[in-house]
């Protein structure tokens, strides 16, 4: 249809498997508004501009239309990512204490060993098969095996949180044109399920610790405050949630791209010291992430000479920024060994992703292991079926058979 | 590509963070000339800011500071000796042991030392300190070890505010003499100077301001200290930290723009001659370098700070092997960053070019903001506390010379948004306006030393 908008466009299933052209339409106009009122932003520039702008917020409830995302009607706050300062800062710092410096600075690299063993096992799983499914045999059971020890939730519980999980995303998602209300209502109701579930596992750390992060947020620590109930309950449906959804996508995505560049897999492969630098680029070139789509200026702020309105919803396009040629030399050339990569594959500001350590780490293990195993892999089906989320882009199945 | 000049002989004098770098980015923009480093101290370059936080608190030797290395530079290393003068028309360089170095071309990075105790004697007592080098910082570790009874620290800019509050962590007794009225006023004004003195006191420190120390006592030994309002201290350990001293003496015949204010330079970094004529074969780089910037109404400014050592050394290596029109300006929006008293200060922009601040986000009470500095109605800089994420935003302003005070409506603005003054020394006496530093000029007495050619 012609009178689709661009972020329509963006957004339609048709296109996910390539959204790439539509972004560079996008970056022609810098600043683009849609007909439905909000704003799109996805030159590399004014993104880092409005990241890094203490003007705009990450709280829906400061837009001026009506919040139609549904959330809130759970009887839930939102949990930090959709929060300002001080408030964010208060709960991130609270929920930082247990994961990371200053507090605990060698957790995510104690993990090492462990993240480790995780990927041994599952390709162990792979041997013999003649058909391997990256995302159901691997690349889905890391993370979630990770984040499930990480906060000290039972594995066994997975396939419950998953259908959770999968209703919560499907709520983030902007689909224009179409009535959200049942997916939202469906994703408010997962999301004060999971919400009460975690409740109650914290509940029972706090009176038999282990450890884990669900038991230090029940458990409080001291000088620097605490949670309340329903924090521990916001707090922990999100880092499960951003725990998995998203280093799932980073390991395929990492995967399909080094599949559709044999040479690059081939240097991987005789040069694991690569790796880190590889996923940087893989965070450019495929971010799982490829949109922010919850930010409202809380002023009328001036960017590329445009005046984005207080108030409107402004969606910030992480993946298209990451090939604004203005700031990427040759920027749709996978490149592992690239320099000056300072991508927004984990965002900017004070949102920026709180787990990229531990998703760097995995992703990192898990495609130097993988591509170790798989001999020469050949790819089944090129473009793979997409999930279909536009905000958390990647294969829902990525069908290889080893070589 | 034509005009690149990639052989000859390049020498660096200074062979600390800046020289370091240097030597790297010529080796990366393809010099395959002799190179050599010159250093007065004897071990290969290290790094500085650890110094008075890790190693004073004993978390890392200061032997293990060591600068990592992006590149081999492939450099004859002349450590552990001074350089004494400079023959510009010979083009040699002087050293302690008798040497002389030709160069084609030079570069400068001599930096700064620790400004010591004004009365020798004092000085040399058992227990006075100054911190500036790794050697130093490892026999002050050493000290601190001990278990000194007292800890007197003399100045309360960044290193002397570092220094205490290392020693309040090991849960030593300090004392700090500030001559101004609070700790970090001559860098960051009166707003969070007074933010300053309010946490200092908070976590135990003895902070005595709008003083000096008039006497440092002992026998041998350092005993104690007399302070201006006649009040004493017992201290067996005393850290002077009253500022640096650029190392230009060498300098002194070598008719450069070169003197107690640093080595005056273009934005090229190329090194200006006492007359104001430009060399095209010496440049500066790092806290020796006093070059103009056009943020701050090309004011002639040298930077004590660790990016811009970086910066300006990549710039002046660049220039070194490009010819003019490929030359580069070193325009880096100054920064530099600390912590104490469990407060991460960062900062973008010169805060003392402004004559106002204001509270932009956060909040004074809870210790976490971000203070927006203006001069003559612009934004000129801007200092975070335990809130540097917002930094970028305020480093966009200051390029774009966005008018102060910045737009409200930040989400977290919970102090008045009514700028106040900034209480820094005026901006306008900051380099004594756009001039070149001749040799042997005394800024306070607007005298001019010639030297004699010798």
């Amino acid at each position: 249809m012609a009178a689709d908008t661009l972020f329509q466009r963006i957004t339609d299933y048709a296109h996910r498997a390539d959204p790439y052209p539509l972004y560079a339409e996008l970056r022609e106009s810098r600043v683009a508004r849609q007909e439905d009122g909000s704003y799109l932003v996805g030159t590399y520039h004014e993104i880092a501009a409005l990241l890094h702008d203490p003007r705009v917020s990450s709280d829906r409830r400061n837009r001026t239309a009506p919040d139609e995302t549904g959330i809130g009607e759970e009887g839930l706050p939102p949990a930090f990512i959709g929060l300002d300062d001080p408030e964010h800062h208060r709960l991130r710092s609270l929920a930082m204490w247990s994961f990371g410096p200053p507090h605990t600075p060698g957790r995510i690299d104690a993990m090492h060993g462990e993240i480790t063993r995780i990927v041994k096992d599952l390709i162990g799983g792979l041997a013999g098969k003649e058909r391997i499914d990256i995302v159901d045999d691997f690349a889905y059971p890391l993370p979630v095996t990770v984040i499930c020890r990480l906060l000290g939730v039972p594995i066994e519980d997975e396939p419950q949180f998953r259908q959770w999980s999968d209703a919560i995303v499907a709520g983030i998602d902007p689909s224009p044109g179409e009535d959200p209300a049942e997916r939202q209502r469906a994703a408010a109701e997962a999301r004060k399920t999971m919400a009460l579930y975690l409740g109650e596992l914290a509940g029972k750390r706090r009176d038999h610790p282990s450890g884990d992060m669900l038991s230090a947020f029940a458990t409080g620590h001291g000088t620097d405050g605490q949670f309340t109930q329903l924090e521990i309950m916001t707090t922990s449906v999100l880092l499960l949630i951003a725990g998995h959804e998203t280093t799932v996508n980073l390991i395929t995505n990492g995967i399909l791209t080094l599949l559709r560049h044999p040479d690059q897999l081939a240097r991987l492969r005789s040069d694991p010291t690569l790796m880190p630098l590889a996923v940087e680029e893989l965070l450019r070139y495929e971010p799982p992430v490829q949109m922010l789509p919850q930010r409202t200026p809380l002023a009328d702020i001036e960017i590329s000479g445009l005046t984005i309105p207080k108030g409107v919803p402004l969606i910030l396009m992480l993946a298209s920024g990451n090939r604004d040629p203005e700031r990427f030399r040759d920027p749709d050339r996978f490149d592992p060994a690239r320099e000056d990569n300072q991508h927004l594959g984990f965002g900017s500001g004070i949102h920026s992703c709180f787990g990229a350590p531990l998703a760097r780490l995995e992703a990192q293990i898990a495609l130097n292991e993988l591509i170790q195993h798989l001999g020469s892999p050949r790819l089944v089906e090129d473009p793979p079926p997409y999930r279909r989320s536009p905000v958390l882009r990647g294969p829902r199945h990525l069908l290889v058979e080893p070589g | 590509m034509r005009g690149e000049v990639r052989d000859g002989r390049i020498v660096i004098v200074g062979a600390s963070l800046a020289g370091l770098r240097a030597a790297e980015t010529l080796r990366e923009k393809g010099f395959t000339g002799s190179l050599t480093l010159v250093g007065e101290e004897p071990q290969p370059p290290y790094d500085r800011p650890p110094l008075s936080k890790q190693v004073l608190l004993g978390r890392v030797p200061a032997d293990r500071t060591g600068l990592p290395r992006r590149r081999d530079v492939e450099a004859q290393w002349r450590l552990g000796v001074r350089a004494t003068g400079l023959d510009p028309i010979g083009k040699r360089v002087l050293l302690a042991d008798g040497e002389e170095v030709p160069f084609d071309r030079l570069l400068i990075a001599t930096g700064t030392r620790a400004r010591p105790w004004p009365n020798p004697a004092e000085a040399a007592l058992d227990g006075v300190f100054t911190l500036r080098t790794s050697d130093e910082a490892r026999r002050l570790a050493e000290r601190l070890d001990a278990g000194p009874r007292r800890v007197l620290v003399i100045g309360a800019g960044f290193t002397g505010s570092e220094i205490a509050s290392a020693c309040r962590e090991r849960g030593l007794a300090v004392t700090v003499a500030e001559r101004g009225p609070a700790p970090l006023v001559g860098a960051l004004g009166g707003t969070l100077g007074a933010l300053a003195a309010k946490l200092q006191r908070a976590h135990g420190v003895d902070l005595r301001c709008g003083v000096t120390v008039t006497a440092l006592e002992g026998d041998g030994r350092l005993t104690g200290a007399q302070f201006s309002d006649g009040t004493h201290i017992d201290a067996d350990v005393a850290v002077v930290a009253l500022g640096a001293i650029r190392n230009t003496e060498w300098l002194a015949e070598s008719g450069l723009a070169a003197g107690p204010r640093g080595v005056t330079c273009d934005a090229g970094c190329r090194a200006f001659d006492m007359y104001g004529i430009v060399t095209d074969d010496v440049f500066a780089a790092g806290d020796i370098a006093r070059f103009p910037h056009p943020l701050f109404e090309y004011q002639l400014l040298s930077l004590e700070h660790w990016g811009n050592a970086v910066a300006q050394a990549e710039v002046a290596a660049h220039n070194m092997v490009n010819p003019g029109p490929r030359r580069l300006p070193h325009l880096t929006v100054p920064a530099f960053w600390s912590s104490q008293f469990g407060l991460n200060i960062k900062s973008v922009g010169v805060p003392t070019f402004s004559d106002q601040v204001v509270i932009a986000q956060g909040s004074l009470k809870d210790a976490r903001l971000v203070a927006v500095y203006g001069y003559r109605g612009r934004v000129t800089a801007a200092v975070s506390v335990n809130q540097a994420r917002s930094l970028a935003y305020y480093q966009r302003l200051i390029e774009t010379a966005a008018p102060f005070p910045p737009a409200p409506g930040a989400a977290d603005q919970i102090e008045s948004p009514v700028p106040v003054p900034s209480d820094v020394p005026d901006p306008k006496l900051l380099s004594h306006g756009p001039t070149v530093a001749l040799t042997g000029h005394m800024p306070d007495r607007r005298l001019t030393v010639v030297q004699p050619a010798r």
